[in-house]
Formats: structure tokens, sequence, C-alpha cells
């Protein structure tokens, strides 16, 4: 699909949906369209059975955590049309108390998305079905998938020989993870010289 | 007295250790007598929080992840992140190099095909494709050994084309191997198609309307099951696809029966294109030149400094995709594989989400088995074929 027609959609589902729809940018080829959290259901519904869209496919929902922002997660569905042979990406915030609207009733794929949305960022999802754990052990606590989650976990499980079941222990690291920072390797600690100090004050006195 | 009496619906704990549960999976069958009455798969005993760990990964070091998750048909995984990354930097990929991906892909859906279709069949009874068909699953694995080092984490798409080129002796192999192929193929129709246990057992088993279908997301096998000739391979062809010719199976019925047929066509669809490629694939490089993302070649960097520089900063820093972000997916054999990459112009991903078209398949499990025998739970879970790696993730 061109440029242009990816545009043209952008503009007739932007002007289809004034009060939902936020806005919409296009980048690598991709249109993205973002929306109003408390109207999602309006707008997937909409997508779906507009003639000129039938985004009939619910390829994907997922989380993304932005832990910098008021609104720290991003909910992104993608939908898939055969009609146009076109995805749409639609984005909308949520934090930790704003529900999202459960969209089961518009698709029935979302609903293990959902859940997993839930249990991996801890995104409440009103109206859902069966909001349980997915992914995670049962009893698990706290949404692994949010950047201050640790990647080692907070506990680790192993076999008991003495009590004859499996038992949760805090997690014991044998060795420091160690997080290696490449970004800047050049430009590391820098190495004070006996002399350099002098290079310095001559270049300003120099100036 | 007796006609008052309540009867209760029985639990059954089907797995998590079940030869026919294609790995950990736990369903809680709610069962009316012999009739199942809800179906509710626990998933996640596989969990290994891939996403987490390629969040901390730069972008190279994270292939290794997907050849991990769907473990039956680890290039194609790779091939969805390779072209995220290819589509986010904006880099072309050497046409050879496209040739050797398009030709291990199609390998690759045979390996597959090759195992669901007969653990399928002896899920339902069959003892014999299993035994035939991982004779030709081994002689894949050596192609993939010979071509990458390893049988079955591969490693071998990398962003920018494929680790290194194949072997020309190899190539005269996999031709070899495509001429003997069909013969393998008929022997196992042969066992199967008319076989009238099999048919009793799939026809008309686990049957997906296109509505549903379309309703619960599903793509590949279990979408064209229903008569929706949609192919990512077609519709939106990456890498040389659009040179290619070859067909696209459909069903009628879209039970397990028809894509059961369906993966079995499937396959000789795949060994035409794979002698295309063999028959077309032209010399030159196999991988982008630009060494700011592809590492230079080892006899180089002997000679060369600037190369030996650029070898060091590849597998330290790695490099750094622009801020923003990209879905690619492919046609992977059990459906629609994708990979959502989120950038913050650093050099390991923000995010990356992994659409697993399995997933989506066994959450349909419910509404396809809802009235069926208990008997027919493993022939529905066969057909739909499912590898737990990228189910759970």
């Amino acid at each position: 699909m061109t440029a242009t027609a990816l545009e043209q959609l952008g503009k007739h589902i932007e002007t289809a949906l004034k009060n939902e729809v936020t806005g919409y940018t296009i980048a690598n080829d991709e249109l993205t369209v973002t929306a109003r959290t408390d109207q999602i259901v309006k707008v997937l519904t909409y997508l779906r059975d507009d003639t000129d869209c039938k985004f009939r496919i619910l390829v994907d929902i997922c989380g993304v955590d932005w832990p910098q922002r008021a609104m720290r997660f991003d909910v992104v569905y993608h939908l898939l049309s055969m009609h146009l042979n076109q995805r749409v990406r639609i984005k909308v915030e949520a934090d930790e108390r704003t529900p999202v609207p459960s969209v089961v009733s518009v698709f029935s794929a979302a609903n293990w998305f959902e859940r997993e949305l839930w249990d991996m960022y801890g995104v409440l999802v009103s109206g859902h079905p069966d909001l349980r754990r997915i992914l995670t052990d049962y009893g698990f606590q706290g949404h692994p998938l949010r950047k201050d989650f640790p990647l080692s976990g907070y506990v680790e499980l192993r076999y008991d020989e003495d009590q004859k079941r499996v038992v949760y222990e805090p997690v014991k690291l044998a060795q420091e993870f160690r997080n290696f920072d490449f970004l800047s390797p050049w430009e590391g600690a820098r190495a004070v010289l006996p002399g350099d100090e002098k290079a310095d004050g001559a270049e300003k006195g120099g100036a | 007295m007796q006609n008052d009496r309540q009867i209760k619906n029985y639990h059954l704990n089907f797995g998590p250790q079940h030869p026919a549960a294609h790995g950990v999976l736990r369903l809680i069958l709610e069962l009316d007598g012999e009739v199942v009455a809800r179906t509710d798969p626990h998933i996640g005993l596989l969990h290994r929080g891939t996403e987490k760990l390629i969040e901390h990964k730069t972008y190279l070091q994270a292939i290794g992840y997907f050849d991990r998750l769907d473990y039956a048909a680890p290039m194609n995984q790779e091939h969805a992140y390779a072209l995220a990354i290819e589509k986010a930097l904006g880099i072309d990929v050497p046409i050879r190099g496209q040739y050797i991906r398009v030709l291990y892909a199609e390998l690759t859906r045979i390996m597959n095909h090759i195992l669901n279709l007969t653990t399928h069949a002896m899920d339902v009874g069959a003892l014999t494709p299993i035994l035939w068909g991982f004779e030709e699953r081994e002689t894949l694995c050596e192609f993939y050994e010979r071509a990458s080092g390893s049988r079955m984490h591969a490693k071998y798409f990398r962003p920018g084309g494929v680790h290194q080129d194949l072997p020309p002796d190899l190539i005269d192999d996999i031709w070899k191997w495509t001429e003997t192929f069909p013969r393998v193929i008929a022997d196992m129709e042969t066992l199967l198609v008319d076989n009238r246990i099999f048919k009793q057992r799939n026809v008309d088993i686990g049957v997906v309307s296109q509505e549903q279908a379309l309703d619960w997301g599903m793509s590949g096998p279990m979408l064209r099951s229903t008569g929706l000739a949609w192919d990512l391979r077609k519709s939106q062809p990456y890498d040389v696809y659009d040179r290619m010719d070859f067909d696209i199976p459909v069903g009628k019925h879209g039970d397990c029966y028809d894509r059961f047929i369906l993966r079995v066509e499937e396959m000789r669809q795949s060994l035409k294109i794979m002698r295309q490629c063999i028959h077309e694939m032209p010399a030159g490089e196999v991988l982008t030149e630009d060494r700011k993302i592809a590492p230079p070649r080892r006899a180089e960097m002997k000679q060369s400094m600037e190369a030996l520089i650029h070898h060091f900063k590849l597998y330290t820093e790695g490099y750094k995709i622009p801020a923003g972000e990209v879905y690619a997916a492919v046609e992977a054999p059990k459906g629609e594989f994708g990979v959502y990459l989120v950038s913050d112009g650093k050099n390991k991903p923000y995010r990356c989400k992994i659409r697993a078209p399995g997933f989506a398949h066994l959450q349909a499990m419910d509404m396809m088995l809802e009235g069926h025998m208990l008997a027919d739970v493993p022939a529905v879970l066969g057909s739909i074929d499912i590898v737990f790696g990228e189910v759970d993730r």
C-alpha cells in the first residue's frame, strides 16, 4: 500500500471518529492511530464493521511500559484487514488505576491477549469475562514486564527433599547480575594522568 | 428418587504431562458424561520470560531466543525478527541472501509439517507415519547443521541476510532430497488419507467456520482450512516470495481432516518453492555489506584494522535502531508470526512483543471442543499444531 493510501485511510478514520481518535501518524509504512482509552470499544467496532476498513482480524494486543510518563502504559492493538490488505495499529494510554475497557465483545481473540496484558503489566481490563493470570505461575505476585521488575524476579523455586514438595525462596544469585553499559565504551571513566590538569589550565589561560 | 438426582459434571485434568498434550499443556475439562462441556487450557508452564530477556540483550544477541520459541520451526521466527530490524533500519538484503532465506524458510515449513502431521496421526492411533516421517526430518536437521552448524537452534538468519553462504555440495544434496521426498509424502498419504479409522477420528471434528476463524484471530492453515485463501507469502510478500510460483491450498470444511490434507499439500508447494530457489539462486553476497550492521568476514579482520574495530563494536555495543516502532510478520508454518519492536534509540529493544500464532489458536480450544467427545481432544489439539515454546514464550 502506498503512502498516500495510508494517509487517506488515516484521514478517513480520523474524520469518522472525531471524538474518539486523537490523531494518527505514519512511520515505516505503518499507520498508527492514537485513541482515547474509554472509547476503544467504539473505535475497534467501527474499524471492524466499516465497509471501507473491514479490519476483521485482531492480530495482537500488547502493552508497553514507559515509567517516566504520568500515564505509564501504552496498550497497543494490531488489526489486519484482508479486504484492504492493510494493517493498523491503535494505541491507547493507561496507568495502574485507569482500566482499559475489554474488547472481547468485539473480537473473541482479545480474551487471552487481555489476560496477558493484565498478567505482564497489571493493566486493569474492565468488563473482561475471566481476568485471571495466564502465563505466570499459580500464586505469582507482581507484573514481570514492567520496567521496575528485576530481570531475575524475586523468588526462585526448588524441590525440597525434607518437605517432599516444591518450595519458593528469595532469589540468590551466585554471581552479581552483570549489566554492562556498552553504549559509550570510549567515554567511560576519565583517566586522570599526572600533569594533565596543567593542560586544561593552559587551555583556559591561553583563551 | 433416582430421577430427581442432579448429576454433577466431572472435571478432568488433562496434562501437564501427557504425550498427546504436545508439551506442557494443562487442560481442565468439564465433562458431561463423555462429552466435553467446557475447556480451560492452563498455559504458561513453559514461560521463560523471553520478552523480558530480549529487553536486556542487544539486537544481535536476541536472535537466539527466537529459535527457542517454536522449536519445531526455528528459522521462520528468526526471519520475522530479522525482517523487523531490517524494516526499522531501512537496509536491503542481497538477493542471494534472500533466496537462501526463502529456501530455508520453506525447508523449515516441511520440517514443521512432518512433525505435526505425523504426531497428529500418532495421537489418533497411527504409529507408522511418525517412524517414516522422522527419518526425513532427520535429513532436514542435517541440512540445518551443514548450513549453520546446529541441528535446531540455528541462529542463521541475521538482520541483513544470513550468517554465511551455503556450501555448494549442500545445495546439490537439498536438490536431490527434493527429488526423493515426494515419494515419502505419497507413502504417508496411502497410510492415512483414505484410512477408515483416521477419517472417523478427524472428519467433522473441531469444525471452524470462516466467521469464527476471523473472530478468533486465526491464521495459517487454521484459517485456510475454512476456505479463505490468505497467505502472507502471497498477500504481503517478503524477501523473494513475489518471484516464486506456488499455490495456496485451501480447505472446505474447516475440520481436522481438512487441516491435515492442507498441510500435506503445503509440503508439496514448499518443495516447489525450494526447487525454484535452488534453480534461480544467483551468486553473490549473502549478508549486507554495511559494516555498521553486519560483521566483517574473518579473513578481512586479519588484514584490516578497520574491520577489527567494526567487529569489536558490533559484538559489544551492537547497533542502534532509531526510536520508533515496527511490526513485521511472516507466514510461519503455524500461522502469522509477528514481531512488534519498540525502540528508544538505544542498542537494545525497548519492547519486543512476540505474536505467536499458537497463542491465538489455543484460546479457541473451548469453542472448538464444545460438544465433542473426550477422545476428540487429542485430535483437535494435534490439528491446531501447538508448540509450547511459542505459546508460553
